[in-house]
């Protein structure tokens, strides 16, 4: 589109738009300062919270676990997606309509009907609620986020600089390292910044899979609201 | 070493077409290219001129038949593991490396050691005249820049074969133009084989030794720039390669050194040189250049210097173009036909009574040894 | 073509057809993926599909006797209005989400080129604090002696507090808020693929400003616009915490009833036929504005 300047009033508008968006995390950012704690009167500046929160074993744990799931699903999502990715982007294989259109369901369905149905699953195969069901639950839906980003990416990858490089006397492994992977690099990274966002957000499904003994911090922070 | 530097024996690739069926892309070529040849693969798109280069340099494995590189049978050999080195249509650069990252790359997989690579990659800089461009990114530099590139980084390979896929096709008019004579310059320099991939017919004919010229997945004439222009083989051949008119007509007479032919469309003979070999009532097209013809003002009485049957047609100017070099006039000869004829303006002057303009009456000689008579095809 | 008579059959490497096959190539990579969304993603699936024609037993674990009695029980008028309220909240959620996000996307989209990721980046930050917490802001700022009535008061606009929180509205203001980047991104991405040439060439042929959006720029964003409301209308329909933090008792949405059977009432099959009901009306949804518009690229940005 053009770059012609936008209109006063379209100016205007996205600018309160802009505020409506910043303003709860700034009234949050500045209470978190206020001496008072229930009222939303400002009485005066403190590090208080700050000392308490981090003098807080649980909230420690949690976010400690929420991190450790965070990364750990981020990084396996992105490699496996990343293959689906070239997988679909590149090649053509029996079964491909179907996998391409299962992957698209955890972008679909709601988010509680995957809690639920993943709940009822590890209940069935008698497997312990806990860090691992809530890591192996972020994988399965950050797997088709990764996919879809990194072949969205894909779109346009001239296939010969892949073949240059064979020719030039790269075999497909050292092809893959030397020129592919840095290639589709912005794409990857960008797939497990959307990953690692996701898990870090997630409370649904965290909330159905995490069991009794495990706590991430958006659980521990709901139960403290 | 072997006689030839790249060989196609009975080639052919079949390739699934999107709906199932299949696709013969080359189909039964067999062609033999020698040692420090120029040797251009022309063609309409789709004639298969770029999945033969494909298959020489590894890309694609033949469905049928085998290709030799330097008399070893390639089989399916990897790309890696040839002595051939591509040009490609798009470059293919490496665009998270620097130029000198991507010339160095093929030598690195070699295992040459780093000081040597440094040299030779200086080197090949230079020879592309790209000298201090070794530390760029290929996104910072231009079209014909990057082209230059990517010859740099096949060449430094010492390749035994060049393989270019429509090198130059993304530059514009002038650039290509001084492209083509540098190219050549080059091979003459380096003495590599190159196999050169093209639809320009004009640049197959600047730059080549030989042209090998494919449709439809099958090399219909290989011969050298003059062969293929002068006498082509084939109506296509002659159709694709420069400009040409063409008279529908049956062979009557082949007892001669010339063909007589009889025209289809109007009652006339016309006498020419034959291609191939053609039987009496075979159907054929008679072919003549535009620039081949001689054209003289149509004085209409008795000294007329020409008889009917000396191959010479009557006809109306209908338009002229003044293109400078030349006068492009295309003349109606009746029965709504119509030929092209260049007349070279050989003298300088204003005057529009020098040029043919419409309307002219003139007679349209076709000299026997220009008027050839091709099988279709 | 006889092209595979008299070739000796080779005996099967793996190698080789890592190397050779393509379609077997591509069966290798995608295969993770598969086998993954095979046992996480299709099994529970179909174990939620199999659980809602089950009983409920006496102790809450399930009873695996065949019935329609779940469906039955949500023919139920209590039901029915829970799932209509549901499916208003999403398509209200949907409307404001468009009626706010896209002339930001338009704005941005009309920004200079090199301002337009910070507009987009400064629309995403926020979103990486934790979801609980920015619902947790709103909730300071809507009650009852929360940030918004402190300062109408205190200006003298209103004499007795708004109660704003634990009401449909305060649910609405968390929607919207929670789902508008999911409108913006998509009608962002169509909207920046609109070429300025379309533009002049509409108005070159007599279209004043808003005729020349009405008729060029509203229809070429439609992709857009569909795969924003896909984005936000499913996550909304199925939406229990944010009624469960600001709507108060008064506010049931499907999820809700969702989560109630599985983790409160425990009465899973029951539960699960309201995920299917859900998911069949997310996915009618879904097929339905597909249909009219392919989606994919606006899906993700």
């Amino acid at each position: 589109m053009s770059e012609k300047k936008p209109a006063l009033w379209l100016r205007i508008f996205s600018f309160l738009v802009y505020v409506y968006i910043y303003l709860p995390i700034l009234i949050l950012i500045v209470f978190s300062f206020n001496t008072q704690k229930l009222n939303i009167r400002w009485e005066g500046f403190t590090f208080k919270w700050y000392e308490v929160l981090f003098n807080d074993s649980n909230v420690m744990l949690a976010t400690r676990n929420t991190l450790l799931i965070a990364f750990i699903s981020t990084l396996v999502a992105t490699v496996i997606g990343t293959m689906a990715a070239l997988a679909l982007q590149r090649y053509r294989f029996p079964g491909y309509a179907l996998t391409e259109s299962v992957l698209y369901i955890p972008v679909i369905i709601p988010e509680v009907v995957m809690g639920i149905s993943l709940l009822a699953f590890f209940a069935l195969i008698k497997f312990q609620l806990g860090l691992v069901t809530i890591t192996l639950s972020h994988i399965a839906f950050n797997i088709p986020f990764v996919a879809l980003v990194v072949r969205a990416r894909l779109h346009g990858f001239d296939k010969s600089i892949e073949e240059a490089s064979m020719d030039l006397g790269a075999n497909e492994l050292t092809t893959f390292w030397r020129v592919t992977l840095p290639t589709i690099m912005p794409g990857v990274l960008s797939g497990a910044m959307l990953a690692f966002t996701l898990s870090l957000d997630d409370y649904v499904i965290t909330y159905f899979t995490a069991g009794p003994g495990a706590t991430t911090l958006p659980l521990r922070v709901f139960s403290m609201v | 070493m072997d006689e030839f530097a790249v060989e196609m024996r009975d080639v052919v690739k079949i390739f699934p077409t999107p709906e199932g069926g299949e696709v013969a892309a080359v189909n039964h070529v067999t062609l033999q290219i020698k040692h420090g040849e120029f040797f251009s693969m022309l063609g309409p798109s789709g004639c298969g001129k770029t999945t033969s280069l494909r298959m020489m340099a590894g890309f694609e494995w033949p469905t049928e038949g085998e290709i030799y590189i330097d008399g070893t049978a390639m089989g399916r050999t990897p790309p890696y593991l040839r002595t051939v080195n591509t040009v490609f249509q798009s470059y293919a650069l490496f665009q998270h490396m620097s130029v000198f990252q991507n010339v160095a790359f093929g030598l690195e997989m070699e295992h040459v050691p780093k000081k040597e690579i440094e040299h030779r990659v200086r080197d090949a800089l230079e020879m592309v005249k790209l000298s201090g461009m070794g530390r760029r990114k290929p996104k910072q530099l231009s079209g014909g820049q990057q082209q230059r590139i990517a010859l740099a980084r096949a060449l430094v390979k010492r390749p035994a074969v060049l393989l270019l896929d429509e090198p130059l096709g993304a530059l514009d008019l002038k650039l290509r133009k001084e492209m083509q004579l540098e190219l050549k310059a080059l091979q003459k320099e380096v003495g590599i084989t190159f196999v050169y991939v093209t639809h320009d017919q004009e640049e197959a004919l600047t730059m080549s030794d030989r042209i090998a010229v494919m449709s439809q997945g099958k090399v219909l004439q290989i011969g050298t720039p003059v062969e293929i222009y002068e006498r082509p083989n084939c109506r296509f051949v002659a159709d694709f390669i420069g400009e040409t008119n063409f008279l529908k007509g049956r062979v009557k007479k082949t007892d001669e050194d010339l063909l007589t032919v009889e025209l289809l469309d109007f009652p006339r003979e016309i006498k020419g040189v034959g291609q191939g070999n053609l039987a009496v009532g075979q159907e054929v097209s008679i072919s003549i250049r535009p620039e081949k013809v001689r054209l003289e003002d149509d004085i209409n009485d008795d000294t007329a210097p020409y008889k009917d049957s000396d191959n010479l047609l009557r006809g109306r100017v209908l338009t002229t173009a003044y293109v400078g070099s030349d006068t492009r006039i295309i003349i109606d000869i009746g029965h709504n036909i119509s030929l092209i004829v260049w007349e070279q303006n050989h003298i300088s002057t204003l005057d529009p009574q020098a040029y043919y303009t419409a309307e002219d009456k003139v007679v349209i000689h076709l000299p026997f040894e220009n008027t050839l008579v091709l099988p279709e095809g | 073509m006889e092209t595979d008579i008299l070739k000796p059959k080779r005996k099967f490497s793996l190698v080789r057809a890592l190397r050779e096959d393509s379609a077997f190539q591509g069966i290798a990579l995608i295969s993770p993926t598969a086998i993954y969304m095979l046992i996480l993603i299709i099994l529970p699936m179909i174990l939620v599909a199999v659980l809602s024609f089950m009983t409920r037993g006496t102790y809450g674990n399930v009873v695996y006797k065949f019935n329609f009695q779940n469906y039955v029980r949500l023919i139920d008028p209590i039901y029915l209005r829970i799932l209509l309220y549901s499916l208003g909240v999403g398509l209200a959620t949907m409307v404001f989400t468009i009626l706010i996000g896209y002339p930001l996307a338009y704005f941005i989209a009309r920004s200079p080129v090199r301002k337009r990721s910070l507009y987009l980046f400064l629309i995403l930050l926020p979103f990486w604090t934790n979801f609980i917490i920015r619902i947790y802001a709103w909730i300071m700022i809507l009650r009852t002696q929360g940030l918004l009535n402190t300062v109408l008061l205190n200006l003298g606009l209103i004499k007795v507090p708004l109660d704003i929180l634990y009401t449909p509205a305060a649910v609405l203001i968390g929607m919207v808020y929670e789902f508008l980047p999911f409108m913006v991104l998509p009608l962002y991405t169509s909207l920046e693929k609109i070429e300025n040439a379309q533009l002049e060439a509409a108005a070159d042929l007599g279209a004043r400003p808003l005729r020349a959006f009405l008729r060029v720029t509203l229809p070429l964003s439609v992709p857009g616009m569909i795969a924003g409301s896909i984005l936000v209308f499913i996550p909304a329909m199925g939406m229990f915490v944010v009624p469960d933090l600001m709507g108060g008792a008064k506010t049931v949405l499907v999820g809700n009833v969702i989560r109630n059977q599985f983790l409160t009432s425990r009465d899973w099959p029951f539960g699960a036929a309201a995920s299917m009901v859900l998911m069949i009306l997310t996915l009618a949804f879904t097929l339905y504005y597909t249909r009219k518009a392919g989606f994919g690229e606006e899906l993700l940005v």
